[in-house]
This record gives structure tokens, sequence and C-alpha cells, in this order.
């Protein structure tokens, strides 16, 4: 991949464009090779004249040092030899950048110090960029900076693009912008970061980064993801911004709560479960697909729960979970109370026998329903505790959520979405083959006709 | 001297004061690692075995090591004083907790005598009152033991005694491993002596000429020496309680017959002992009619239910045969609690609503490997449950009375001439499932969520870490197929070794040598096709479907993918292609040829991007399109600076980038079509696996490539493949097998699949890989990007890891044939889906995915 830098001179200019070679501090007739990190790095000129002078800077990285790693000690950064990353514009183009045109970036020439300091005519060509975004990702980032803007793609899918900006500018902003913003385009890093980056990011940042509308985006990328980082590369940004928010370990919202948050479904969820379990005096308590235990939370505070196991199908989740309910330091009396196991709803556990109430919040719409009879048996079969509450989506109500397409389910791991007639009909069928009766609830706010955003079921076992 | 013998699998408690010689006596009778000290646990818990400050923490000690030995059926001695009856309460306990017999060997020397002993011993400086103390205590005890529950007590009450006792071990009375039959093993007869006799007939035994009048016994006895087990149960509620005792014990008392107590066996012995008994469910009619025989008769039965085992552990402990039944944990084992479960199974105290007990369905949880054969209750129908039989099919209320045929595993069943008693309950009546199939329904977590070992039948047993395991159960419950269908997970196949020089990466020549290097040279190669891998189980229709694999969704079979997912989101295209494979094997009349009713193929799917769409748009293509486009603008960059010859070589090196980035291109359109409908499908079946009562591993790659291509003549969307056989001893066949791989890789083809011709070979150090890919040139381009054949990177890429690769595909190979081996011999899904289970386990270890 490469980057063409064109700098032009109109007719009359008290400059020439050949001064570019003098700004790059790479002489215009020669061709400049370089091995850097990822690679090779080579410059060179296709067109020298007075109006407009061009220096191509070519990235051809080595793709088998990429997965293999450079000798047989290291791993490589990748996994896949299969990827765009050895021909697309990113990171590793960023940061030979900084290798091979340092002085230029931080502004400095030693010939032609005034022409460094000015704002000139410069075009950028970045070929090719595997874009994480839409066409307008560009315009977005680059506008507000003063560029113009052309992009087109150069596939079918518009993935890999061809972008050219062009700006009356500093060449070391030009080139800091680049250095900034490449990565933001491709949206994905090669190396690990940590807080250096934030130094790295502002450093090249400085005079533009800050009052950037699309400041927030920018950083988000740049620092991949890390909240945590984020946060703080933005409250030093701005220093109005808050900065205590920096727990690693803050549960990530499930996609379905972004759609759900005005009215806080999931609290409301887990209240009425709570209020379930309450209202039948149960004990010993079982939940069924716990998550990250964000119900058991709730249930260890309350002293009449006096047993509360949490399952869950991930060994992931499940050290989560045992980090936000603090199992790891529990005491010896916490640790009886509540525990946590791996275990599977297509599959019965002897373990679960004896219960005085299964839940099962938000956890059926993740399995297959070919494997949901697997699930009754398991839960009203065998195990049989004394009550089971159950919740799941009411697809009805998807039409009432802003930016749902139709069809669309509100997590991509939902297997399925019921309406309440759906729903009731599975759950009467269940009831009744496994000797429980059944109530139905919503849950969240009720539209008159597509019901509750959520719906509960409370099954009791044996009770007519 | 005086000799005893004790049980080979016992508790021996030593009791005996300080200084009585109880180490020297274990030392001499007993093996150095069957004995479990108390001073020594006593120095291991505290670096001083005198330490009394220390003796909870070793006792402890002591009874774990002495558990886990029992649990493990090891004959145990402990070595401690023992002198207190507190102290030996709680190693009775922990017999009984195992079934292990406790036996008491006391030391009953002069508290003098040990005295002087200790005092010629370092650390042992107690005073005199110690083994006085010990001694008194002993000594107190000395009568209960027995009442303690010691079932054998030998008390030495000087040194001469002590060195004179001598000590044999024997096998416990139900522990007849070494005989193996073969056995008819006969239900519940309760008093159908008619029908008895019948089945006896039946199953080729001669039964001596009998007067039915008399009281004498009945012998019968098998001309090729089989031989009969009767589970209990031999009276009451039938009509010729006598003449079955006859038989019964004339059999058993002539060597052709072996029974064991049931729970009526055991009530009729304590009214002929004269013990207080209701005469209820028909010992009422059994004891009219003994009331009318001989004393001595009377006699003869009392002893003969008297004696009656618990249960028999029979052919190297592969059978137990118990009245009704016994857990695993129970073989082998004696103990008033396997006494009581063998005669009544399980129970809460519970009665249901016919005021019958309610019974713990042992067997639902059995996991044991030997069969356990046993009757009781009263069944509609015979049937195997997790390796257990239950034999018992009512005779006596109207229902049949069943042998079984062990090992042959075959059922012999009789009809009564009527019903003579009305049972509490209908007889249970299966539905339209088998009872394991019902019992298959669900799998337990718990069975699985574990360090799993599985034993192979190819000399091999395979280790899975609990990690691998719980991974495996994580994918297998959030993304397979219902279990009951997924009888087989495929192996990985192993890569050929490395060309060492030259332009490819993989070449034929490798393979082939690597066979025969191991002595294989008659080969076969096979097209190796570029789709997706898929699994179809069919079966002729729903219903043989529901009746073979007990599933309940009214499909005729199913397509998943090689980690066991459904490979169609939509089941209606499923179920369509599975219709057509369906009618083709009716058409190619291998449903009667191969006599089956369901098959299970191994095939590939095309086109690549039915199932591949997302990994073509998000990494395939782009790949291509960003390295075409990289190298065209340099290209062009290059061009316009045509004074630059030291631009030369990156013009070289960018022009091949652009040729292989269009070779890869052009490579991936070959394998990618729309397929609307299920006539744009390309399936190609390289093996049949398995049909009813078969795994076509013994057939050769030529018998199933021929059965192939005649199942593909009868649709147009089964695909033959293209293969030959060659003998790698002849250049020819070489030279042909080289071209052809040529010729086919260069038009787009993935490769060849080079195998031995014959399904398993076994070589010097296990077996040799049963087949091995020889990828193209261009087709690899897909899997180590485009440019992977330029000089300077090919030759870092031919040091692979093929070791790991070779040992995981020997490994998933042997796992993969063995769940199929289980669920073609009907053993219970829960083995089958262990072996499933595994080979995903196994897909979870780091492996590098290019080979």
């Amino acid at each position: 991949m490469q980057i063409e830098l064109t700098l032009t001179a109109q007719a009359g200019a008290d400059y020439s464009a050949r001064d570019l070679g003098y700004l790059l501090h790479k002489h215009p007739d020669h061709v400049h090779v370089r091995d850097v990190a990822a690679g090779q790095l080579t410059i060179f000129y296709p067109e020298i004249s007075d109006d407009s002078t061009t220096a191509v800077v070519h990235l051809n990285v080595d793709p088998v040092a990429l997965v293999r790693g450079k000798n047989d000690h290291s791993d490589g950064l990748l996994s896949q030899y299969v990827n765009d990353r050895p021909y697309v514009a990113s990171t590793f183009l960023s940061v030979s950048l900084t290798r091979a045109l340092g002085q230029s970036m931080s502004g400095k020439s030693k010939e032609r110090q005034d022409l460094a300091d000015r704002e000139l005519p410069y075009r950028a060509r970045i070929l090719p960029i595997a874009l994480a975004g839409e066409l307008d990702l560009a315009r977005l980032l680059f506008e507000p900076l003063g560029y113009q803007v052309e992009i087109h793609a150069v596939d079918d899918s518009a993935r890999v693009v061809d972008l050219v900006i062009s700006g009356t500018t500093r060449l070391s902003a030009l080139l800091n912008h680049l250095y900034v913003l490449i990565p933001v385009l491709d949206n994905a890093k090669h190396y690990f970061i940590d807080k250096e980056e934030i130094d790295k990011l502002l450093a090249k940042g400085e005079g533009w980064l800050a009052t950037h509308p699309a400041r927030d985006l920018i950083t988000r990328r740049a620092l991949k993801h890390r909240r945590a980082l984020m946060n703080m590369a933005l409250a030093r940004l701005d220093e109005s911004l808050a900065t205590d928010d920096l727990d690693e370990d803050e549960p990530r919202p499930e996609p379905e709560e972004h759609l759900e948050t005005p009215i806080r479904l999931h609290d409301l969820r887990l209240d009425a479960v709570e209020q379930v379990l309450k209202s039948h005096h149960t004990a010993s308590v079982l939940d069924l697909g716990c998550g990250e235990g964000k119900l058991m939370r709730r249930l260890i505070k309350d002293g009449t729960f006096t047993r509360i196991v949490g399952v869950d199908p991930s060994v992931r989740t499940l050290e989560k979970a045992n980090r936000r309910l603090y199992l790891n330091q529990a005491s010896d009396a916490m640790a009886q109370r509540v525990t946590l196991q791996m275990g599977s709803l297509t599959y019965g556990d002897r373990r679960w026998k004896g219960f005085d109430a299964a839940t099962l919040v938000e956890v059926i719409e993740h399995i297959e329903p070919h494997r949901l009879s697997a699930l009754a048996l398991s839960v009203f079969g065998d195990a049989k505790p004394g009550l089971v509450v159950m919740t799941t989506p009411n697809r009805e109500y998807n039409a009432l959520f802003d930016g749902m397409e139709d069809g669309q389910l509100r997590h991509p791991d939902h297997r399925f979405e019921w309406t309440r007639a759906k729903f009731q009909g599975w759950a009467d069928a269940v009831a009744a083959q496994y000797d429980y009766t059944v109530t139905y609830a919503p849950l969240g706010p009720v539209d008159d006709t597509h019901g509750g955003p959520s719906q509960m079921a409370t099954f009791t076992r044996g009770a007519a | 001297m005086t000799q005893i013998s004790i049980p080979d699998f016992a508790l021996v408690v030593l009791i005996g004061a300080t200084g009585s010689g109880k180490s020297s006596f274990a030392r001499k009778h007993f093996r150095e690692t069957e004995i479990v000290s108390s001073d020594q646990c006593r120095a291991l818990v505290s670096d001083d075995e005198t330490d009394l400050a220390a003796t909870a923490d070793a006792f402890d000690l002591l009874t774990y090591t002495a558990g886990l030995r029992l649990k493990r059926r090891m004959l145990t001695v402990i070595d401690a004083t023992s002198v207190k009856r507190e102290d030996r309460a709680k190693l009775v306990a922990l017999a009984r907790k195992y079934h292990a017999l406790p036996v008491a060997l006391v030391l009953d020397i002069d508290p003098k005598l040990c005295h002087e002993r200790n005092a010629t011993r370092p650390n042992r400086d107690f005073g005199e009152h110690v083994p006085r103390n010990h001694s008194r205590a002993l000594r107190r005890g000395l009568r209960s033991l027995q009442k303690e529950g010691f079932r054998q007590v030998q008390v030495m009450k000087s040194p001469d005694q002590v060195d004179a006792l001598q000590i044999t071990r024997e096998p416990l009375w139900t522990d007849k491993r070494t005989d193996h039959g073969p056995f008819d093993i006969i239900g519940d007869i309760h008093g159908c002596f008619d029908e008895l006799t019948e089945l006896l007939t039946r199953l080729g035994y001669a039964i001596d000429p009998f007067d039915p009048a008399a009281e004498d016994l009945i012998t019968a006895a098998h001309p090729q020496g089989r031989r009969v087990i009767f589970v209990g149960d031999i009276t009451d509620r039938g009509p010729q309680n006598v003449n079955a005792l006859r038989l019964v014990m004339g059999m058993v008392a002539q060597g052709s017959a072996q029974c064991v107590i049931g729970n009526h066996d055991f009530k009729l012995n304590k009214w002929l002992k004269g013990k207080s008994v209701t005469l209820n469910h028909g010992l009422d009619l059994t004891a009219a009619e003994l009331e009318k025989t001989s004393d001595a008769f009377r006699k003869t039965v009392q002893d003969f239910t008297w004696d009656l085992r618990s249960h028999l552990w029979l052919a190297d402990g592969t059978l137990v045969v118990a009245h009704a039944g016994l857990k695993a944990d129970m073989h082998g084992r004696g103990s008033g609690t396997v006494r009581n479960f063998a005669m009544f199974g399980e129970t809460t105290g519970e009665v249901d609503e016919f005021g019958l007990p309610v019974r713990l369905e042992w067997a639902r949880d059995y996991r044991g490997a030997a069969d356990v054969v046993y009757g009781h209750t009263p069944m509609a129908e015979a049937e195997w449950l997790n390796n257990t039989f239950c034999i018992d099919t009512g005779c006596v209320f109207g229902g049949k009375l069943t042998a079984l045929r062990w090992p042959e595993r075959e059922t012999v069943a009789v009809t009564p001439a009527r019903q003579y008693a009305e049972p509490a309950k209908p007889l249970d009546h299966g539905q339209n499932l088998s009872a394991q199939q019902d019992h298959d329904r669900l799998l337990y977590f718990d069975d699985y969520a574990t360090k799993m070992r599985i034993e192979t039948r190819f000399k091999s047993t395979i280790q899975i870490p609990e990690e691998n395991s719980l991974a495996a159960l994580e994918v297998m419950s959030r993304f397979a197929v219902d279990p009951r269908w997924l009888i087989y997970l495929p192996p990985t196949m192993a890569a050929c070794p490395t060309a060492p020089d030259g332009p490819f990466l993989e070449h034929p020549a490798q393979a082939i040598a690597h066979y025969a290097d191991r002595g294989v040279t008659d080969l076969v190669a096979e097209e190796k096709h570029m789709g997706s891998r898929a699994l179809l189980v069919v079966a002729r229709d729903a219903g043989t479907a529901q009746t073979r694999f007990g599933v309940e969704d009214g499909k005729t079979g199913v397509i998943y993918t090689r980690t066991g997912r459904p490979f169609f989101k939509d089941e209606t295209q499923e179920a369509q292609i599975i219709d057509r494979v369906s009618t083709a094997m009716a058409k190619a009349d291998l449903w009667s040829g191969l006599q089956t009713d369901w098959v299970l193929l191994d095939a590939e799917l095309m086109p690549w991007s039915a199932k591949a769409q997302v990994l073509l748009q998000k990494q395939y293509r782009p790949t291509v399109a960003a390295a075409q486009a990289s190298a065209a603008a340099v290209l062009e960059a290059i061009n316009r600076a045509p004074h630059l010859a030291e631009l030369e070589p990156l013009k070289t090196l960018s022009q091949q980038q652009a040729v292989n980035a269009q070779a890869m291109g052009r490579t991936i359109d070959g394998y990618c079509w729309d397929a609307p409908s299920i006539d744009d499908y390309h399936i190609a079946p390289f093996h049949i696996l398995a049909t009813e009562g078969q795994v076509h591993t013994d057939k050769s790659h030529t018998w199933h490539m021929e059965t192939i291509e005649n199942l593909a003549q009868a649709d147009p969307i089964l695909k033959p493949t293209g293969w030959r056989r060659f003998d790698s001893g002849n250049p020819d066949d070489i030279a042909a097998i080289t071209n052809w791989w040529l010729t086919h890789t260069a038009a787009g083809g993935e490769g060849l699949v080079i195998k031995p011709t014959v399904f398993l070979v076994r070589g010097e150090r296990g077996l040799i890989q049963p087949a091995m890919k020889v990828r193209g040139r261009d087709y690899l381009r897909i899997i180590y990007g485009p440019d992977y054949d330029m000089p300077a990177n090919i030759e870092r890429l031919r040091k692979r890891g093929l070791g790991r690769k070779f040992s995981l595909a020997e490994r998933e190979f042997k796992l993969g044939f063995e769940g199929l081996h289980r669920f073609v011999e009907r053993l219970p899904l829960s083995k089958v889906h262990a072996c499933a289970l595994a080979v995903l386990a196994l897909e979870s270890e780091p492996s590098d995915p290019r080979l």
C-alpha cells in the first residue's frame, strides 16, 4: 500500500514544487529504500517539476512474518495468512511514517524551514484502505480539518477504497492527520496498546483533535475501544469530563440493552423476578443462564435466599461473574451460600435437584428452537424445582424500538424472539406435560397493541 | 499352627496394645502397601510419630487413605491400637461405607511383655501403665467385637499364638470372576414351573424325568455345558412352588445352575425358620404347598434359601446378576446394604398410588461397564438400559418368562398358560421409544464436565483434559444438532509432509513416500473437492428415523458440519436434500443391498460459498481486492518514473504480486456460485461410514468409491469423486498420479487425497495416517495468502509442525469411529456422545489450522 504526496505550486508562486524533496528530507532523484519493522519502505518520486512534485511512500509488508513472527521464538501478530493487512493502509503504514519521515512530521526542514512553517497546497492519495464503515466516514474525519475528500471503492464490497484528500496546510499537519486518521479509517491496530498510546495520540493530535467534531469516534477507535483508556484520553482533551469511570470490569451492556435502555428494562425484569421469588418464599435458587451474575447480585443481598447457584455454559462468563460477585475473595459462609457452576440447559444435571426455584432470565431465546424440548425435559422433567420463573423478549414490541429493521432480533445470538401467543403456547404445553401451573405477566411499560417489551412466565409445580 | 482364611477384599483391623507386636505381625502377613499405620500417619502430619497432639489429624489421614483403598476394592490393614470401642466403630463404619467386610485380628498380649518390648525401642518410653490400660480396654471389648460389626474375629493370646497364625485369602462368595459362562439368565419364576420347564427346553436343556407329585430334587443340564443363573423369587403367587423349588435346587446342587437371593426367597426363609411373617403376596400359597411336604424337604429349602448369595460377579467383572440390580460401586462387595439393595433395590420409603414402594431408578444413573442383569420389577418388555437389563417380564402376572443368553445378549421367552395373579399395577408398557431411547432423551452434563478417558477399540485410551471437555460442552450446547443425530464427528485430515524444495509446498511425492516408508504401497488417490464438509444422516423415512435414532423431531435425517452444527439454517432445504438422498438410496438399491434403514455419509457439499459467505465477504474477497489494488497502485507509480532504474526489483515484485492476487481471485471464483435452489448444490460423498449393524471401515476405499458411484447415478445433485488406485512401487503409476494432480490443480481443483486402499492400517506404532491431503499450488493461496510461494516466503513456510497434526488426526479418527461403533452396537447414547464431545474437545487444542 502507499501514500502519494503531491505538492503543487501555481505559476508565479514564490517556491518550487521540487522543494517537496527538502521538506521530506529525501532527494527527488533517488530511490530511498529502508527496512522497517513491518517490511520494506520505498520512497521515490514519479513526478518532479516546479509545478507539481509527487512522492510515493510505498510499504511492502512481509506477510509470513506477520503470522509467524520474525524468528522461531516469537509468534506473529496475526493468526491468518489470508488477510488484507499486508496490502492496506493501516497502523503499519502510520508507524513507518514516523520512522521514515519523523523530522517532517515534527515540522522541521533543514533547508526550507520557511516552507515547512507555511500552509501550501498538498494532495495525498492513500491506496488502498480497508474502510471500516461507510464512505462518508472519510468526509467526517477529514473535512472538518479543511480537506477536500474524494473517495471511491475499488471492489464490489465497498470495503477496499482509494482515498484522496487535498487542502492547503502545513506538511507536518497533513502527516500527523494521516498518522492518526488512517488507523481510524481502518479501525484495527496491530500492536498492543496501553496508556502510552494516549500520549502518542495527544502529541500527534495537538492543536486539532480537541476541537474535532468526531473527537469521540477518533479517540475510541485510536484506543482500540478500550473504554478506560478512551475516557482518560477524552478527560485530558477536555478537563470537564469525569475520570472516575475507570473500572475495566464494568460489564459491557448487551446489544439488546442499548435498544431497551430508555425504559431500564433489565432492571425492571430483575425486580419482577426477584419479587416472584420472594412472594413464593423460596430459599434456594438456581439461576440458569446467570451470565455475569446480575440477578445473583440482587439475591445475595437478601438473607432469605440461603442457597444461590448460578449456572452458565461459558467459562469466560463465569470467570467474570466470579469477579463481579467477589466470590474469589468470599468468606466460607458466602462461598457455601453462593456458588457458580458450568452447565448447559440442553443437558440434564444431577446437581440441579432439590431447588425451591429456578430462574431463566432472557435465556431461552439463546437456545436453538429444536433444543428447547431438551431444556424443558431437563428443567421441568428432571431438576423439577418447585418454581420456575422465565422471561423472554416479546417480539411484538420490537415494532416500537427505534432503528430496528423488520425481522431483526434484539441480540445477534438470539435464535428467536417470540410473540406473546407463541411463548404462552409453548409454556402451556410444557406446563401440561410436566405437571406445572403457569401464569404470565408483561414486563415493562405495556403498549395496548404490542404488550410489554418483555414477558414473564411463572411455573408452579403441581399446584392446580 | 492355626490357619485362618480371610476374604481377599476386607478391612482388617489389628487390635492390640502398644508393644503387642502388631506392626511386625502386619508386615509378616500383608504387603507393605496394604498396611495403613497410625504411627506413620502421625509422622506424616507432624514429623513425629509419637506426637499425641497430632492423633486426631493422623486418624483423619488414616481413614482417608484407607477409604481410598477400599473405594478401589483393595484389601486394607489398619495398624493402630484400636483398643477403644469408639475408634473401632469408625473403622467399621468405613468398611460398611465401601461394602468391605470388617475383620478383627486381636493381639491380646500380656501388658508386661509389651512394656519390655517398648523399652528396647526408641521413642517408646511410655510408662508401664500405657500398655496396661490398653490391654484393659481391649479385654473389655473383646466379647462384643461381633456385635460391633466385625464379621470375623481371631484372638491371639500369646506371642506363640501370634507366630503360629497363618492367613490365607479367599475370594468373596459373590466373586465368580473366573466363571465366564456362557450363561442363560432366567427371570423371576414365582412358581411358574411349567413355563420354567418349557423355557429350559427351548434353551436346549435336557430335564431328567421326574414325578411331579414327589419331593426329590429335579435335575437338568445343557449338552454344551451352558449354565443357568436364576435371579431369585422362585416361589409365591404361582401354581407350582414346590416343583419350582425342586428344579432350582436340583440344578444348583448338580452344578448346572446358580441362584441369587430374591426378596421372596428371603421371606420364605424367615417363615421356614419359624419367624413371624405375614402370609401375603403369594407366600400363603407357597406355605400351603410346603406344609404338605416332609420336614426334611422343608429343611433343605430352608438351608438352600439361607445360603443364597446377594449377587454374582462374573466373567472378569463384566457381568453382575442380582435380584433387584446393583449399583456399580457395590459389585463384588459385601455388606448388609449390598444384600438389601440386591434384594429390594433402592427405595426411599415412599409408596406410590398402588401402595408399592417408590423405587429410585438406579439404572438411569448406572454408568458402569459391567452388564447388570436383574429381575424384581415386572416390565412389559425386557430391555437394555445403560448396560442394565431387567429380565422380570411378569410371567406370573400373565406376562412372560424371559431368559437372557449371555454373552450373546439374546433373549428367549415363553408365555404362561394363564395369568396366575393380579398385578398391583399394570405392567409398564413402553411408548414409541425403547427404554434406552427414552432415557437418552436427556444426557447429563455432569457425566462429561470432567477429565474424560475414552477407551477405544483401537488399542488406545484417549484422554481429554477437563478444560477441553468444558470448551466442547459449551460449543455443543450452543450450536450443535440434537445429540441423538450426532453419532459421529469426523477427524481432521493431515496435510502431507512438506516438499523440501522447488516451487511446491505440497506434492504427491511426499505423501506417497510417507506411506511407502511404512510399507504401504497399495494406495488410492481421490479428488479433493472444495466445498464444506457435511455429514449426512439419512433414514429411509421419518418413522425409521424415530425408531432407530429415538428422535422426536419428525425428520428423516440431518446434515451437519464437521463441528456438529446444522449445515443449513433453512430446515426445509435440509429436508429436501435428505429426501433426495433417501430416494437415491432406494433407486440405487442400497437400502436392501446394505440391509439397512439408515446410512451415514461423509461428504463435501459445494459450492463453498453456500456455507462460507461471511468468510468470503469479510476475509477472502477483500484480501484479493486489496492485494490487487496495492500492486496496481505501485506499478502505476513506477511506470511514471521510468528514469529510476533502481525501482526494477520493486517492479518485478509488484508484478508477481499482481499475478498472485489474480490467481487467488480466480481460484476462489471457481469454488463459488449462486445456489438458489437445491439443484444447484453438489454433494460428493466419499465415505459410506455406517449403516445398520455395520461401520464400513472394514471395506476398502475402492468399495466406498464404487458404491458411491452407483449411488450418484440415482440423482444429479450427488456427484461421484474422481479416484484411482495405484501401486506406489510402479513408476508409471506415480507419474500418472503426479500428472493428474498437476492438471487437476492447474484447472482450479483443490488437490488430491492419498489413502491406503485398505481403510484401516496398523503400523508398528499405532495407526497409519488414514488419509493425507496434497493441495494444489493455487489453492494454497487461500490458505497461506496470495504471495506464499514467492521464494522469500515459501522457504520459511516449509517449516510446519506436522507431528502435532498427525497425532491429532490419529486420535480424532479413533474417537470418531469408536463412537460410531458404539452407536451401531446400540450402546447408550451417553457413550456415543462422549466420543463426539471428545473429538470436539481435541479440536479446541491449539494446532496450526493451515495443515
